[in-house]
């Protein structure tokens, strides 16, 4: 009689999966670590993880299709002589040429602008293209100070003085060699195809007080006129907004760990900072603590898709948010259509993300001239501006759906969670009960 | 009013005296803003600046080639972004003195602060007596000569441009430089990563020359300096550099 011993079924390791071992083979060929555009991919606590109560017998809706829910936003009413308003609360972010193709550029402004909104330079200056199609301009100064000229800063509608963003905080960032082509190395004032590294903290400042001055410095720049963003990675959100407030910037704009960069380690982006959903209360805090919510406007960003994820920004106390790999993705990043030259370059379209390596074959993120062709500026703004209008008709379905006749009028009390951990962040009951985490009740 | 005169010849005659505003008395708002406002260079040459007693920002985004003379020490970031302005401190300079200059001359006649001239793109900054660390940071196209000492981290991630030390200069002098150029007559305390002296040739003792010229310097020659510039090893990044990083 013969003994019957069943295999085990091949099991594979949760601590060391499919994505740890290729990166250890990974990091051992090449010596090297990783490095890719776009922000965390790893699953945390987000906006899925809240639901909208909406309406019933102790609050009543408006219609969808006749009573009036606004959706207009005005940033930098605390100081700016000429603030700025938007059509609409979603804003697109800032990505830089060089990282970014110039038709890209052009295609993000067109597309803002179509929609009643603002885009925003990035690391490598203004160019022609962005300015041109841009109705409302937000003009970065960042670390590098690449293309900074107070001739650009007169011609922004709002400047944005970058701290740090959500993919990186603590982080400078970088463009490799591939990327610098003679336009770009022109605009950045450097050689032509070495990489470039853009410094972490400010040359010219360290420091809140610093801060404080730097920012009356571009005020007395620009006659007082312009509204001045102070934008922060997601770190500590309720002490760097009170010190953006307190250092006078007009409006907050904070950048959660989902939020995209061109190019950063991945270890950076997958451990360091805090999801978005976490950041908008302590921040929002800090604006109420201080008496300036609503005065001074937050913007936040990082993983914002759809209508949904906007209302519930703005429920949490937001007074705008800003996309930018969505934004992308609406002008063709990674679309299928391109799937056989993703496969090419060892990826599949939607999780494509070496975006520093210039082979964008999408002609987004990319200053090859023969890719960049691919991407057709109006009718990529065009499709901008449609996913832009319909968030926007998503976000008030749920705001009517509220009983609100302003985005600006969802609160938390619209809110349950459906996890714990998104409950503790966002400050809501977790669904069907009182209960909100690390809240005292009485 | 003579009519046969022309309006534009009347305004220079007029205002040919120099502009004077005190900051004891009057708001740096409005300095700054009657600076912006000149229509010509030719229509208001000459501005005096009195009692700035540290004020930050004094004289900043002066886009016309207006002669502004500052008599007193000065906060954060006097000449800002000056941009074809002679703007002269009779005084000492806080941190950032001439940030981000575009073109036209800055000069400090006693001490600069730290980031003295960063992210410069071009024009003439001469500070008189010592300037502090990271003088010339990031700088992209600025000519900097300054006749004392300067700090450590001076030049960090220079650019383009010169910077131009009479004395000697503190720790890093340099570090992660791309395509700046320093001289230096003094002593180096230390070279930053990817700093290395380098040798004075007939173009780069001509350029030199022209430099100091150019800042009104003629007690020293250019054959006096050490020559300092990027090693450019680390200009892609090669893992077998990971020490220097």
């Amino acid at each position: 009689m013969t003994y019957h011993n069943p295999p085990t079924t091949p099991r594979r390791s949760a601590t060391f999966d499919e994505y740890t071992l290729s990166e250890i083979r990974r990091a051992a060929a090449t010596g090297i670590y990783d490095i890719r555009g776009a922000g965390a991919k790893r699953k945390v606590p987000h906006f899925d993880d809240l639901l909208f109560l909406g309406a019933s017998i102790s609050r009543y809706a408006l219609e969808g299709y006749r009573e009036r829910c606004d959706t207009n936003v005005v940033l930098g009413s605390r100081f700016a002589k000429k603030p700025i308003e938007l059509k609409i609360p979603i804003t697109v972010a800032g990505m830089s040429f060089g990282s970014l193709s110039g038709p890209a550029k052009e295609s993000l402004g067109r597309g803002a602008t179509i929609a009643g909104t603002s885009t925003t330079t990035g690391d490598g200056g203004m160019t022609e293209e962005e300015r041109g199609h841009s109705q409302t301009l937000v003009y970065q100064v960042l670390p590098s100070r690449y293309g900074m000229n107070p001739r650009d800063l007169r011609r922004a509608d709002a400047i944005e003085m970058v701290v740090g963003q959500g993919a990186k905080p603590g982080g400078g960032g970088m463009l490799l060699g591939q990327k610098i082509s003679d336009r770009v190395a022109q605009m950045r004032t450097l050689p032509k195809g070495i990489d470039q590294r853009s410094a972490c903290r400010h040359p010219d400042w360290t420091g809140p007080d610093d801060l404080e001055v730097k920012i009356l410095e571009i005020r007395e720049i620009t006659d007082w006129e312009k509204p001045i963003y102070v934008k922060i990675g997601g770190a500590r959100p309720y002490y760097d907004t009170a010190l953006a407030v307190k250092a006078g910037a007009d409006v907050v704009v904070l950048d959660g760990m989902q939020g995209g960069t061109a190019a950063t380690q991945e270890v950076f982006i997958e451990n360091v900072g805090q999801p978005t959903l976490a950041c908008i209360r302590p921040a929002v805090r800090a604006l109420q603590d201080l008496g300036m919510h609503r005065k001074v406007q937050l913007i936040v960003s990082g993983g914002i898709r759809n209508g949904a994820d906007v209302a519930k920004a703005l429920a949490l106390g937001a007074d705008a948010v800003a996309i930018g790999t969505a934004a992308l993705v609406a002008i063709g990043d990674n679309d299928p259509r391109w799937e056989a030259e993703y496969q090419k370059l060892g990826t599949i379209a939607g999780a494509y993300d070496d975006w520093h390596e210039g082979k964008d074959p999408a002609g987004i993120t990319t200053q090859d001239p023969e890719l960049m062709k691919r991407v057709d500026p109006i009718a990529a703004g065009r499709r901008l501006a449609n996913y832009l209008k319909v968030m926007t008709l998503e976000a008030q379905t749920i705001a009517r759906a509220c009983g609100k006749n302003h985005v600006h009028n969802l609160e938390p009390e619209d809110l349950c969670a459906l996890t714990i951990e998104a409950a503790a962040m966002a400050g809501v009951p977790l669904a069907g009960t009182d209960w909100v985490p690390g809240k005292k009740t009485f | 009013m003579n009519l046969s005169t022309p309006v534009a010849v009347q305004s220079r005659e007029v205002n040919y005296a120099p502009r004077v505003f005190d900051l004891s008395e009057t708001p740096l708002r409005e300095l700054n803003q009657a600076l912006h406002n000149v229509g010509e260079a030719g229509d208001e040459p000459a501005w005096e600046v009195l009692n700035p007693k540290g004020s930050h920002a004094v004289a900043v985004g002066v886009d016309k080639a207006v002669a502004v003379n500052v008599r007193g020490s000065v906060g954060y970031y006097c000449a800002g972004m000056n941009d074809g302005a002679t703007i002269t401190v009779h005084g000492s300079a806080g941190p950032g003195v001439a940030e981000n200059m575009m073109s036209g001359t800055v000069v400090v006649k006693g001490n600069a602060s730290q980031y003295a001239g960063a992210t410069g793109r071009g024009g003439l900054l001469v500070i008189e007596g010592d300037a502090s660390s990271r003088c010339g940071i990031s700088m992209k196209g600025i000519d900097i000569v300054v006749r004392g000492n300067v700090g450590h981290m001076s030049a960090f991630m220079g650019q383009s441009g010169s910077l131009v030390v009479l004395g000697d200069a503190g720790d890093a002098l340099g570090d992660s430089l791309y395509e700046a150029k320093l001289y230096v007559r003094g002593s180096v305390k230390s070279l930053g990563a990817d700093c290395i002296k380098k040798k004075m040739h007939p173009k780069h003792i001509e350029r030199l020359r022209r430099l100091l010229e150019r800042a009104g310097i003629t007690d020293v020659k250019p054959e006096e300096f050490t020559r300092y510039g990027s090693a450019r090893t680390l200009y892609n990044f090669n893992i077998d550099n990971a020490d220097a990083y």
